[in-house]
């Protein structure tokens, strides 16, 4: 190999004149590169982040949580850690209307009652600042900013909750250990616990969390209690969590978010090797003449081989470093992409590593995909020197070694990259299976529609048009590659708007079905007659109302929950804690369905958003021989999920009282109806005795009224809570649209690449559109017609790749509806569809047109000088 | 009719101008057949590209029909070469992703002229391509490919022809059927035929030979007959 330097030489040499077009096709990959190194590094900071503030999440070692207040165990164990020195603090946290009475403002509020140092890590920050130790001085209130908005509150006003009063301290600036957007549905009011009696607030049916937190800060003692009393503690529902605990399963969540995130840089990496690969055969056809010389001359087919390989790596080096570098920087644009969603502050740094990988990684792929072109030039015979080839047939390359090890090699490079990136082999395997079948139904799309296009010509259509679809296929043309990448992109992006639009269409004011607009809960019963008279006295319409009954299944066929098998690690910690450990792991959905506490409700009629699959309803009035067990309607998932089928035995625990059951139907339930739906249904007469809550669903015209209704129910109800669902659909519009409008910043990166490709394609027929322009010319084209032409091309290709990439998204869009999001109603929303394609088409047209604008340059003469 | 006057045409080059044609004038009567003759680089090209309305001269002027090609903008030249001239390159120049029939419309399909397929047809009957009119250039030898271009040369029935090295790439057979064509359309059409070309062979079979060396005009003589 002493002859590697020269050959290397000679390769620097011959990309003279071609070093900015091949650095072009080449950078097809630094987009996608960007955006991997943007995530790895941005992905890096927030593990570190996690790693470092762990007690600060929590605010302690270790939290007890329970939604029942604890019980005999549970206070024994803080007890005997209090007189052991050990600071505890308790946080009360639950839901209830706040009023302003000066402003008449009210608003759904978290209200957490603090008693004792909380938090023990990090602090909390408010407006004034300081204010948070004031808070236990007094009837005093804290709160988010958006209460303040919404009560039209001041600080220094008294906000009512409950039947108590407390004076407004401040605002919340910052709460460690919680991501901002968690607020939007409910803003947080924080109360000294001493005054909480006095809200009157606690009744029967609220939904309530207890929290005890614990500072233990000798290494691992944290753990030793945990494991200690978990076991103990759960009897008495208590669940035990620690800090450590707690980063670990953030480390992974986040973990997860980093590789999904690098995921779709990676679909961006991808189709930046296709450009290459499109490219480099183009340029490679181009440099038939140059090979066959150097063939001529006496090298090698490895030698020629080697030459090009040379300068793909070094321009693919290259093209990685600047994507690189765009990568570092765009990591400073993700925290602000992601404000609000992050539970904790990020410190972004440039993380080495990332941009390494990075490098390497880019650098590999660019080479991967050069490769097959490459290996084509083995087959260029130096006779081509002295007899120009007049037909371009394809070659076939039938039993080729080096091309099936390059093919392999190919594979093997994209489902190893797919595999590390996803993390996990079954989950990579997947994605490059969905990449596979995505790519090739783009690819088999793009073919077919080429193909259709190309019928177009037949007509009587002017001639810049049919000139412009004639274009699409010239010699060497990159049509597919360039419709495969940017369709992709508008794929991703389309799959993605049509994902959004569809879940958040059902919950949006005048949908078909959600006509209701406001929905008050824990409504007492004796409550119930009032509340809806308060409702009719406003004009308000109840549109809908449901008793609730609280209950948890007691036995099944006979045989007790407290006695079945409890399998291992599937509600490990906080059970039945609430919603902050409301996932459940893999698996754990049975274990979970026998031990949750239901909701259930008694009626004697199916409502709208329910259908009878199985088994038979009930008749209104219906009687049943004395002693017979009552019939339940369960809904379908949770019959499964419990394993229970039509004719099964279940008696549930209501508040003490057992009250034995037949399964007698189960149903089919529309959730994402935002309506009262239950996983249990009862006959009236079966739980009308049982202590029960009411919600009522109602409908008020204007803003003002729905602020006007909620003001008076709180004012006679101050336990009842009021939602009004416009805020709700605007605090989804705003989560959805924060978590889509990251992807859709990494989505981008796809079109982006996409029009580099095209970049690229322009580029590659550079010589030959500038070529056929300038003998269009002589023949007596206007600069207007040769323009057109352009233009018509460039548009084709943009609507191709719309068209392909937006149709194939309809479909996927569908299939995840239905088998994903099981939503039962799926639309397109067409002209937003439309608004896509045609912005593309003009991207293209823009991008297409700057690329071609040196073929304006040109004086009809050159023609005549030929090549 | 086409006026040559006083043509002139220097390029700049590292600072410094280089004259390619000096002081170059002659007229060429309509039906004529001229061949313009001289090593390379004695400005050929350069005069064909100026009285094509290609390139602007440094000085004088080129008169087509009494036209003043100056006077035109650059898509009013091109305007009349779809209108009133014909070309036919030594490398074909065929547009590679039409067929052959499509090819030759180009010039009356710029025009936005109707009836464009039937006249192609029938130009492709006359250079003996009739049947190969959906052919891709490159599904065609070159003689075909200047046949093709021939077709294109004279579907818009141009009043000028400028030939630049038409058989330069051909084999010498077919070179020589390609002038015969030429020829054959020149007497029948009336179309007048400017010849470039450095084959004395093929110039003698024009009526008229203009010859230049240096950037002018060496010579200007009828042909014997």
């Amino acid at each position: 190999m002493s002859a590697f330097p020269k050959l290397a030489a000679l390769a620097w040499r011959e990309s003279r004149f071609a070093r900015r077009r091949l650095f072009l096709f080449l950078s097809s990959i630094s987009l996608g590169v960007a955006a991997l190194v943007a995530t790895q590094s941005f992905a890096a900071s927030l593990a570190a982040g996690v790693r470092d503030q762990a007690r600060v999440l929590l605010g302690a070692d270790a939290a007890l949580s329970s939604n029942r207040r604890f019980g005999p165990r549970a206070e024994a164990l803080l007890d005997s850690l209090r007189r052991a020195g050990t600071p505890t603090a308790r946080v009360t946290s639950f839901a209830s209307m706040a009023l302003a009475p000066r402003t008449g403002g009210t608003r759904l509020a978290q209200v957490r009652a603090v008693e004792g140092p909380f938090p023990f890590y990090g602090e909390i920050e408010t407006e004034p600042a300081g204010r948070w130790r004031e808070l236990a001085r007094g009837r005093n209130v804290l709160v988010d900013p958006a209460l303040l908005v919404a009560l039209g509150a001041r600080v220094g006003d008294s906000v009512k909750l409950g039947e108590a009063h407390f004076r407004l301290l401040g605002t919340l600036r910052k709460v460690p250990g919680e991501a901002g957007i968690s607020t939007s549905f409910a803003p947080r009011a924080y109360i000294p616990a001493r005054h909480l009696p006095e809200t009157g607030l606690l009744r029967f049916g609220s939904r309530v969390e207890y929290e005890a937190f614990l500072r233990l800060p000798a290494p691992g003692a944290a753990e030793r209690l945990a494991g200690g009393y978990r076991e103990r503690l759960r009897a008495e529902r208590v669940g035990i969590r620690t800090a450590q605990r707690q980063q670990e399963r953030l480390s992974d969540a986040l973990g997860r978010l980093g590789r999904y995130l690098g995921l779709i840089g990676t679909f961006a990496l991808l189709l930046g090797g296709i450009g290459v690969a499109s490219a480099m055969a183009a340029y490679m056809a181009e440099k038939r003449e140059s090979i066959a010389t150097l063939r001529c001359l006496g090298a090698t087919a490895p030698q020629v081989v080697t030459i090009y390989l040379l300068q793909a790596g070094v321009m693919g080096i290259a093209g990685a470093a600047l994507g690189a570098a765009a990568g570092v920087a765009v990591q400073w644009v993700l925290p602000r992409l992601m404000r609000g969603l992050l539970p904790v502050e990020v410190e972004v740094g440039v993380d080495p590593a990332s941009v390494l990988t990075g490098v390497g990684v880019g650098a590999w792929v660019a080479v991967a995909f050069a490769l097959l072109p490459l290996l084509a030039t083995r087959r260029v015979s130096p006779l081509e020197t002295l007899r120009r080839r007049v037909v371009m047939e394809p070659e076939p390359a039938p039993r080729d070694p080096w091309t099936w090890g390059a093919r392999l090699l190919l594979a093997g490079s994209v489902v190893l990259l797919v595999v590390l990136q996803a993390g996990e082999l079954r989950l990579g395997l997947g994605f490059a299976g969905g990449i596979a079948a995505t790519l090739a139904g783009l690819g088999a799309a793009a073919w077919g529609t080429v193909r259709g296009v190309r019928r177009l010509r037949a007509g009587g259509l002017p001639y810049p048009l049919r000139q412009g679809v004639a274009n699409l296929y010239r010699p060497g043309n990159q049509t597919r590659t360039v419709v495969l990448a940017l369709g992709f992109g508008v794929f991703l992006l389309a799959v993605l708007y049509l994902m959004q639009d569809n879940l958040l269409r059902p919950l949006r004011p005048g949908a078909e079905g959600a006509r209701a607009n406001l929905v008050f809960f824990d409504v007492q019963e004796d409550q119930e007659a009032g509340v809806r008279a308060t409702l009719d006295a406003g004009g308000v319409r109840v549109l809908q109302r449901a008793p609730i009954v609280p209950m948890r299944v007691a036995a099944i066929n006979g045989r007790s929950v407290a006695r079945m098998p409890r399998p291992e690690e599937q509600r490990p910690e906080g059970e039945d804690a609430g919603p902050r450990d409301g996932d459940e792991g893999p698996g754990g959905a049975e274990g979970w369905a026998v031990r949750r506490e239901y909701r259930s409700t008694y009626r004697d009629t199916l409502v709208r958003s329910e259908k009878l699959l199985e088994g038979r309803w009930w008749g209104a009035g219906e009687r049943r021989p004395a002693g017979a067990p009552a019939p339940v309607s369960l809904e379908r998932g949770i019959a499964e999920d419990l394993g229970v089928k039509v004719g099964d035995r279940i008696t549930w625990d209501v508040q003490g009282v057992q009250i034995p059951t037949r399964v007698a139907s189960l149903r089919e339930v529309d959730w994402a109806r935002f309506e009262p739906n239950f996983f249990a249904v009862f006959p009236s007469d079966a739980l009308a005795g049982a202590p029960q809550t009411w919600v009522l669903l109602a409908e008020a015209a204007t803003a003002a009224e729905r602020a006007g209704i909620q003001r008076d129910v709180v004012r006679r109800y101050p336990n009842v809570a009021a939602l009004d669902l416009t805020e709700v659909q605007a605090a989804l519009d705003d989560v959805l649209g924060r978590v889509s409008l990251v992807i859709r910043f990494l989505a981008g990166f796809s079109i982006a690449t996409g029009f580099v490709v095209l970049l690229g394609a322009v580029s590659v027929s550079r010589l030959q559109r500038i070529r056929e322009s300038v003998l269009l010319r002589t023949l007596g084209a206007t600069r207007g017609q040769i323009g057109s032409i352009l233009l018509v091309e460039y548009a084709l290709l943009g609507l191709l790749a719309a068209g392909v990439g937006c149709g194939l998204a309809v479909a996927a869009g569908w299939a995840l509806s239905r088998w994903v999001f099981e939503l039962n109603d799926y639309a397109v929303p067409l002209l937003s569809l439309l608004g896509l394609g045609a912005a593309i088409a003009l991207l293209a047209m823009g991008v297409g047109w700057w690329g071609s604008r040196e073929t304006f340059r040109r004086t009809p003469l050159e023609a005549l000088r030929g090549d | 009719m086409l006026i040559v006057q006083d043509l002139h045409k220097s390029y700049r080059s590292g600072g410094q101008s280089l004259a390619v044609l000096r002081d170059v004038s002659f007229s060429i009567a309509p039906g004529e057949f001229v061949a313009v003759v001289g090593p390379s680089g004695s400005g050929k090209t350069t005069l064909l590209g100026l009285m094509a309305g290609l390139d602007h001269p440094t000085r004088g002027t080129v008169r087509l029909d009494g036209t003043d090609l100056a006077s035109l903008t650059e898509d009013g030249r091109a305007r009349l070469r779809r209108e009133r001239i014909g070309f036919v390159f030594q490398s074909f120049q065929l547009i590679p992703t039409l067929t052959a029939r499509e090819n030759v419309q180009v010039p009356l399909e710029l025009g936005g002229r109707d009836g464009s397929g039937a006249r192609a047809d029938e130009l492709l009957v006359r250079v003996g391509l009739g049947d190969r009119g959906h052919h891709y250039p490159a599904q065609l030898s070159g003689g075909e490919q200047q046949r093709v271009a021939v077709a294109r040369a004279f579907v818009h029935s141009p009043g000028i022809l400028f030939a630049d090295e038409p058989t330069g790439n051909l084999d010498a057979a077919t070179g020589h059927r390609i002038v015969e064509l030429l020829t054959e359309l020149n007497r029948e059409l009336g179309t007048t035929l400017v010849l470039v070309t450095h084959d004395p062979d093929l110039a003698s079979r024009a009526g008229r030979t203009i010859r230049l060396a240096d950037g002018r005009v060496v010579s200007d003589e009828a042909n014997p007959r």
